[in-house]
């Protein structure tokens, strides 16, 4: 197995604030790596560096062996080798589903309309939406938004799939839609960061989890070993309240 | 007994019209004075009515047929040449028509969102080149027109589209600075943008139209007209700015980090992405702008460019007509109308567009 993501020394500080504190991980290519945490423990902020939404002040990341650095070709590159699903979908409100997924394609790697569509196509066949590619966005369900995000970050035929809370946002019945889309996506072979309280998911496809809090990683483990036995105080502390609520 | 009438369901249905009307006008105090004063404007209107409809004379042998008091929509009539095309040699004027039939299409065209595209703006370089070359002629057998001959509605039409369409660009780059990260874009943009709606218009055109010639060189003869559309270019695009940073403002960060994460790059986020969505937010201060630009066209008479306006002014000082400017600036004010009226209906439409696709 080659590294997917591999990340040492990261350092991030928003103004005096010290965010991410010496984080060292890494992701395998083919693997599944779940990250949880309370809120504010960085888990946000250390899965928008890997793709340069915010810059990091030390430490080395590299996507897929490239090196991410002030080097804007190999921004570039990195941001195509890692797609991304964020907590509120941001899909483009003013295009339509299919748009959303083809014109992307289009901008950023010049692909003809007619491929971009195809491909758009394609993939919200997969996630299952394809009947409704001539809607906007604002006339889907939450659900089916995310879907359609996950679909069109899948367009542009990423190696890596960074997913933000991805079912946060949404009301619960409509949560196992879009785990289940994930699922497929992991049994599909992709390798995934996920940020995600959900423990079903962890524990269904994780191969590993990182357990963040105060912007430094405390435990990585797999699932079974951290939700059954967590080694470290402070995350058997998230894991009861979890369990709780 | 009156509250048994009011309270009475059988009598309510016997008599409904004639007490659902009395209510309607005399229901409250307020609503009594309102329509009080609705009659007595109305009631003071009626003259007007008489003048330009029942006293008015529609088609006149000879001016001296107006004299006998009425609206003289005869003098339209005759006039109507001057009023639209101005100074335009009459022989060459089916050019000046020309134009206003290609700006109308173009802008019709411009109207339907789905044109909207490089391919647009390409349409819009032809059809200003092909509009200079009919109203300037000078090449393929056209006899040259200098702009000082150019007037009335092609003036009017090609001052207000070009100065918007050209100001718009600006606008963007200005808005962009104005919210961007680098602080000397940010600066230059604030100082120009509150500079120019510092200025009156009037001004800014004086500047342009006679100051400016007096401090460039003798050789660098720009003409009148073309420095009078630079002024009102200048003024929108400051407008404008404004306008479409309140767009931008309510765009959600999340817009520009996903196109971010897609690889897009920056300008197409911005062409594809940011644009639509921030104009498509504030299309009701736009079209504020819009017509209160194609209004401001008109004062570029002060500077002595022959618009509509000052073509309508021109052709009343006829003596040979009975002091007809009542008639001039009221068909004028009508044209305006139109266009302005017409700008106010499309941004609806536009609106409710936008409304229907934001719901299921
Ligand atoms: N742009 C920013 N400017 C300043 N501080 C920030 C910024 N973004 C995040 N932070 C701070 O950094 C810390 C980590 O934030 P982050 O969003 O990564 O947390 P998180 O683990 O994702 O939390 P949540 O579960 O609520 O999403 C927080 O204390 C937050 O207030
Ligand atoms: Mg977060």
């Amino acid at each position: 197995m080659t590294t997917a993501i591999e990340v040492q020394g990261l350092n991030k500080y928003f103004g005096s604030y010290h965010a991410l504190r010496n984080i060292d991980f890494h992701v395998e290519s083919g693997e599944r790596v779940v990250i949880c945490g309370p809120s504010g423990s960085g888990k946000s902020t250390l899965i928008r560096c890997l793709n340069q939404l915010e810059r990091h002040d030390a430490g080395e990341i590299r996507v897929s062996g490239i090196l991410l650095g002030d080097n804007v070709r190999n921004l570039d590159a990195i941001r195509r080798e890692a797609g991304m699903v964020f907590q509120h979908f941001n899909l483009f409100p003013h295009l339509t589903v299919l748009e959303n997924c083809a014109l992307p394609q289009i901008l950023s790697r010049k692909t003809p309309r007619p491929e971009a569509e195809n491909c758009a196509r394609q993939y919200l066949d997969r996630v299952r939406i394809l009947d409704q590619a001539e809607k906007f966005p604002g006339q889907l369900s939450g659900g089916q938004q995310q879907r359609v995000a996950i679909a069109r970050a899948l367009c542009m035929e990423p190696r890596i799939m960074l997913f933000d809370e991805p079912t946060s946002a949404l009301d619960p019945e409509m949560i196992h839609e879009v785990l289940d889309t994930m699922v497929e996506l992991a049994e599909g072979g992709m390798t995934m960061l996920v940020v995600t309280h959900e423990m079903g998911f962890a524990r269904q496809v994780a191969d590993r989890v990182v357990y963040m809090e105060a912007g430094e990683i405390v435990e990585i483990a797999p699932p079974d070993r951290f939700f059954d036995a967590p080694a470290d105080e402070r995350s058997q502390r998230f894991l009861s309240k979890l369990v709780r609520n | 007994m009156q509250s048994t009438v009011m309270t009475s369901p059988h009598l309510r249905r016997k008599s409904p019209l004639v007490l659902r009307i009395a209510k309607a006008f005399f229901g409250d105090l307020l609503g009594a004075c309102l329509t009080l004063l609705s009659v007595g404007i109305l009631l003071a209107l009626v003259p007007a009515f008489k003048w330009a409809f029942i006293d008015a004379h529609w088609y006149v042998a000879t001016p001296q047929g107006c004299f006998s008091g009425g609206a003289c929509w005869a003098f339209i009539g005759s006039k109507l040449r001057l009023i639209l095309f101005g100074l335009y040699p009459p022989e060459e004027q089916w050019r000046a028509a020309l134009v206003v039939g290609v700006i109308l299409i173009m802008v019709l065209l411009t109207a339907w969102p789905r044109l909207w595209g490089a391919r647009l703006l390409a349409l819009w370089a032809v059809g200003i080149a092909l509009m200079l070359v009919l109203m300037a002629g000078g090449i393929a057998g056209l006899p040259p027109v200098p702009t000082s001959k150019w007037g009335g509605l092609p003036v009017t039409l090609l001052l207000a589209t070009l100065s918007l369409g050209m100001a718009f660009p600006f606008a963007v780059i200005l808005a962009l600075a104005r919210r961007g990260s680098l602080p000397i874009a940010r600066a230059i943009a604030i100082f120009l943008i509150e500079i120019v709606r510092g200025l009156p218009l009037v001004g800014l055109l004086f500047v342009a139209a006679i100051l400016l010639p007096l401090f460039l060189p003798a050789d660098w003869t720009i003409d009148k007209l073309g420095r009078t559309l630079a002024a009102l270019t200048i003024f929108a695009a400051a407008y404008l700015a404004e306008v479409v940073r309140g767009g931008l403002q309510g765009l959600p960060s999340g817009q520009i980090e996903a196109a971010q994460a897609l690889g897009i790059p920056y300008w197409k986020t911005v062409w594809h992405i940011v644009l639509p969505q921030a104009i498509q937010k504030v299309i009701p201060p736009l079209t504020n702008t819009a017509i209160v630009m194609v209004k401001n066209t008109s004062l570029v008479l002060i500077v002595g460019v022959f618009d509509m306006l000052s073509a309508a002014r021109s052709a009343a000082t006829d003596p040979a007509w009975p002091a007809p400017s009542k008639e001039a600036y009221l068909f004028v004010a009508a044209i305006y109308l139109v266009i302005c009226y017409g700008i106010s209906l499309y941004s609806r439409h536009l609106e409710a567009g936008i409304n229907a696709r934001n719901r299921s």
